[in-house]
């Protein structure tokens, strides 16, 4: 039972199988024909007109990390195409799940240099899970069925369809199969029982086991089997960043985060546990500092879904190849209850240092000026129980991720792998969107912000309540950190003179306020939390603020800076 | 880090744009490649690549995994030279006059197990097969005639091992579709 119809037509069909109801866009030349069609699909998708293609994709990131589904943007060629390709490049490394719809020339004049004609396939291989160019429409819907397939399934990521103005335009007949296999890709590799068994071993011998916990848990829905995984070994267990949101604050066995910025017990640990477990992370250099170092007296068993992660950055003694969905509760079977009281208990001499020497200088400055840590803290407290963080890049990150108490479900979002200054804004304008039941803040610097700012004009078009939260220190101050620790406090280019954020939100019709005393901030937090519709909070921080503790770059987890003090 | 020539056949859906994606493994890490030979393989639909190129056992298998990754390679594998059963063709091209002066060609033909392809009254053309170095030695020697043209392939190369690897694969892969289309 097949009809005629255009490309155009046919895509918009795809997305109704594929259950897509969001879509971040922007039109241009070569991508009318589908917008066209959308134009007859308004009641059964939402289609965002973002400010940029850039923050187009973003914001399908935001919407992505937050539901798990994969992101839709529908962009046209040339300057459009090459403007995702940040985006493309960040959900690459962050194992973020899109289909990325770039218009195309018409397939006579490709190669031609015609008018916005970009060798999409060429640029975005490198930074997708898969590119490909529809030239024809009768190859459309086996493409989409495809890109949805390879974006979602495994371990996921961004896909890319050059969508060709021919493939948009010509009438054919259309059918839709949903991709279920595809020959060249497997994407949940079976475990090796062998592997499974050795890894039970390994961890009832282990006298100091700990765990590290990264997003392929979060991807591979196995929350559920890792907290029975750590609760029966007695396993106290640390995130990386984007692993933030798998396990509550509360929750007994969670010991913090590792990595650069991360808390000072789980990174020492890293050097004294005897067995370390790494699920579904991969060893960002972030995390693991000096390589030869790292987790020196320990074996490590690597959970992880994709095979070329296995022994890629850390050499580990049991690679245990698999969906941890699958892979976890194998092991927990084959484990022995097992109590490790001492060691878990020695995690809390280190808490309680870094409480003294710099949780409580954070949110207790003796300065009258307002730290990062004490805004972040202030919001994370006041907010409700569903609240989402999407953090920026540099020290308003890393400080969202120390501070703002994420409970389990998808409620931290950042650009990690890839560190995208400008994300945080179009990301939470797809987070509110995907999350409307949430409280979505968008936590970002001064500098960060002014990289995709346009996107207030999203947030207002749309009246998404997002709660923009400027972190202003009039520096880029990540970088000015670095200088100030490494490169003898040569500030260079890393002074910023700034608009009146308030004001500037006014001009989009945003509510907002700047405070500079901390005696009005918990009440100015409140105010921007009751205000209905989209807010703008602007922060005057401290200007010279640093984020402790910090490992340098490349160096090993044992040398952690605690405070300026240290570094004299 | 010592380095090794390693020998990566890397086989793939008859899709365009693979060949890119392969090489951009090599470029991303800096390895250079030594030859690349793309090809059908046995198998209708599977194309084959072999490449050389000189690095070290752990970053030739991380990028093999890292080749593997992408969606449309099916398999890609690495060899050293033990493991393998490999050559490659030359072709030199020689002016007429230059092979008669010399006189002496046929022994030089023969001692290289080479061929003539073509002789003309302007030129001669040679083909010889065998691994890089014969065919280097033989260039050597034909030198002195003046060689107007050189042209050398790729490397080609077959496995040892009794395992087939790639139709093992294929198998797996198989059953697989089989169990998807039941669900």
């Amino acid at each position: 039972m097949s009809e005629k119809i255009n490309g155009a037509e046919a895509l918009m069909r795809c997305f109704k199988e594929e259950n897509v109801t969001t879509i971040f866009g922007y039109p241009g030349g070569f991508i009318i024909p589908v917008f066209d069609a959308l134009y007859s699909y308004q009641k059964e998708f939402d289609c965002i007109l973002t400010r940029h293609e850039q923050g187009a994709i973003h914001a399908a990131q935001g919407y992505a990390r937050v539901t798990g589904r994969p992101g839709v943007v529908i962009v046209t060629s040339g300057p459009a195409a090459t403007n995702v390709i940040t985006g493309l490049a960040d959900a690459m490394m962050d194992s973020t799940p899109l289909v990325v719809i770039t218009g195309q020339s018409i397939v006579a004049q490709l190669g031609t240099d015609s008018f916005q004609e970009t060798d999409v396939i060429g640029i975005t291989q490198p930074v997708s899970k898969w590119s490909y160019q529809i030239r024809r429409a009768e190859d459309l819907p086996w493409a989409v069925a495809r890109a949805f397939y390879i974006a979602r399934e495994g371990r996921p990521g961004p896909v890319v369809l050059d969508l060709t103005k021919d493939a948009q335009t010509q009438l054919f007949d259309f059918e839709y199969k949903k991709c279920r296999f595809i020959r060249s890709y497997q994407p949940n590799p079976t475990p090796d029982p062998n592997d499974l068994s050795l890894a039970a071993d390994l961890i009832n011998l282990a006298k100091r086991p700990m765990a590290v916990i990264g997003q392929g848990v979060m991807l591979g829905h196995a929350e559920k089997e890792l907290y029975a995984f750590l609760e029966k070994a007695d396993i106290p267990a640390a995130s990386t960043l984007l692993g933030l949101s798998i396990m509550a604050d509360d929750y007994p066995l969670n010991m913090g985060m590792v990595g650069m910025h991360g808390n000072v017990a789980p990174n020492r640990k890293t050097g004294e546990c005897d067995v370390l477990i790494a699920i579904g992370c991969r060893f960002s250099d972030r995390v693991t500092g000096d390589i030869n170092t790292y987790a020196a007296n320990a074996n490590i068993i690597h959970f992880d879904i994709d095979p070329s992660e296995l022994n890629k950055n850390v050499r580990v003694f049991l690679p245990v190849l698999g969906n941890v969905k699958e892979t976890l509760p194998a092991v927990t079977k084959l484990l022995k209850p097992a109590r490790h009281t001492e060691w878990i208990a020695g995690f809390k001499t280190y808490k309680e240092q870094e409480e003294k020497e710099v949780i409580s200088r954070d949110l207790h400055p003796e300065g009258p000026e307002i730290t990062m840590a004490e805004t972040v803290k202030c919001i994370s407290d006041q907010s409700g129980r569903r609240a989402v963080l999407v953090a920026d890049v540099g020290q308003n990150e890393m400080t969202s991720a120390r501070y703002f108490s994420a409970g389990p479900g998808r409620q931290f979002v950042a650009s990690g792998g890839l560190g995208t200054m400008g994300f945080c804004l179009p990301a939470a304008v797809g987070a509110a969107l995907g999350a409307p039941d949430s409280e979505i803040y968008a936590v970002c610097g001064d500098g960060g912000i002014q990289m995709t700012i346009q996107e207030l004009g999203t947030i207002m078009q749309y009246q998404l309540p997002v709660k923009v939260v400027v972190l202003n220190n009039n520096f880029l101050g990540m970088v000015r950190q670095w200088q100030e620790l490494f490169w003898d406090k040569r500030y260079s280019s890393t002074r910023m003179q700034n608009p009146d954020f308030v004001q500037l939100a006014a001009s989009y019709h945003i509510a907002g306020r700047r405070v500079e005393k901390r005696e009005e901030l918990s009440e100015a937090v409140q105010q921007m939390i009751d205000h209905k519709g989209p807010y703008l909070l602007e922060v005057h921080v401290e200007e010279e603020g640093m984020v402790y503790p910090m490992i340098p770059a490349g160096q090993p987890i044992s040398d952690i800076i605690m405070g300026r003090t240290d570094t004299k | 880090m010592e380095k090794t020539l390693y020998t990566v056949n890397v086989y793939s859906e008859n899709t365009v744009g693979i060949l890119n994606q392969v090489t951009n493994v090599f470029t991303r890490r800096q390895v250079n490649i030594e030859s690349l030979t793309v090809s059908r393989s046995a198998i209708p639909g599977v194309h084959k690549y072999t490449i050389t190129a000189e690095t070290d056992e752990e970053t030739i298998s991380k990028m093999v995994r890292q080749i593997e990754r992408r969606i449309d390679v099916l398999k890609a594998f690495y060899y050293v030279d033990d493991e393998i059963i490999f050559q490659e063709i030359a072709l030199y091209k020689i002016s007429t006059d230059r092979v008669l002066e010399h006189g002496a060609l046929e022994q030089v033909v023969r001692r290289y197990n080479a061929r003539i392809l073509e002789l003309n009254r302007n030129y001669t053309v040679i083909e010889q097969t065998g691994h890089v170095e014969e065919i280097q030695q033989l260039y050597e020697e034909l030198q002195p005639l003046g060689i107007l043209q050189f042209v050398r392939s790729g490397r080609i190369s077959i496995t040892k091992s009794p395992i087939e690897r790639l139709s093992d694969f294929l198998a797996e892969m198989e059953a697989k579709r089989q169990a998807s289309e039941q669900v």
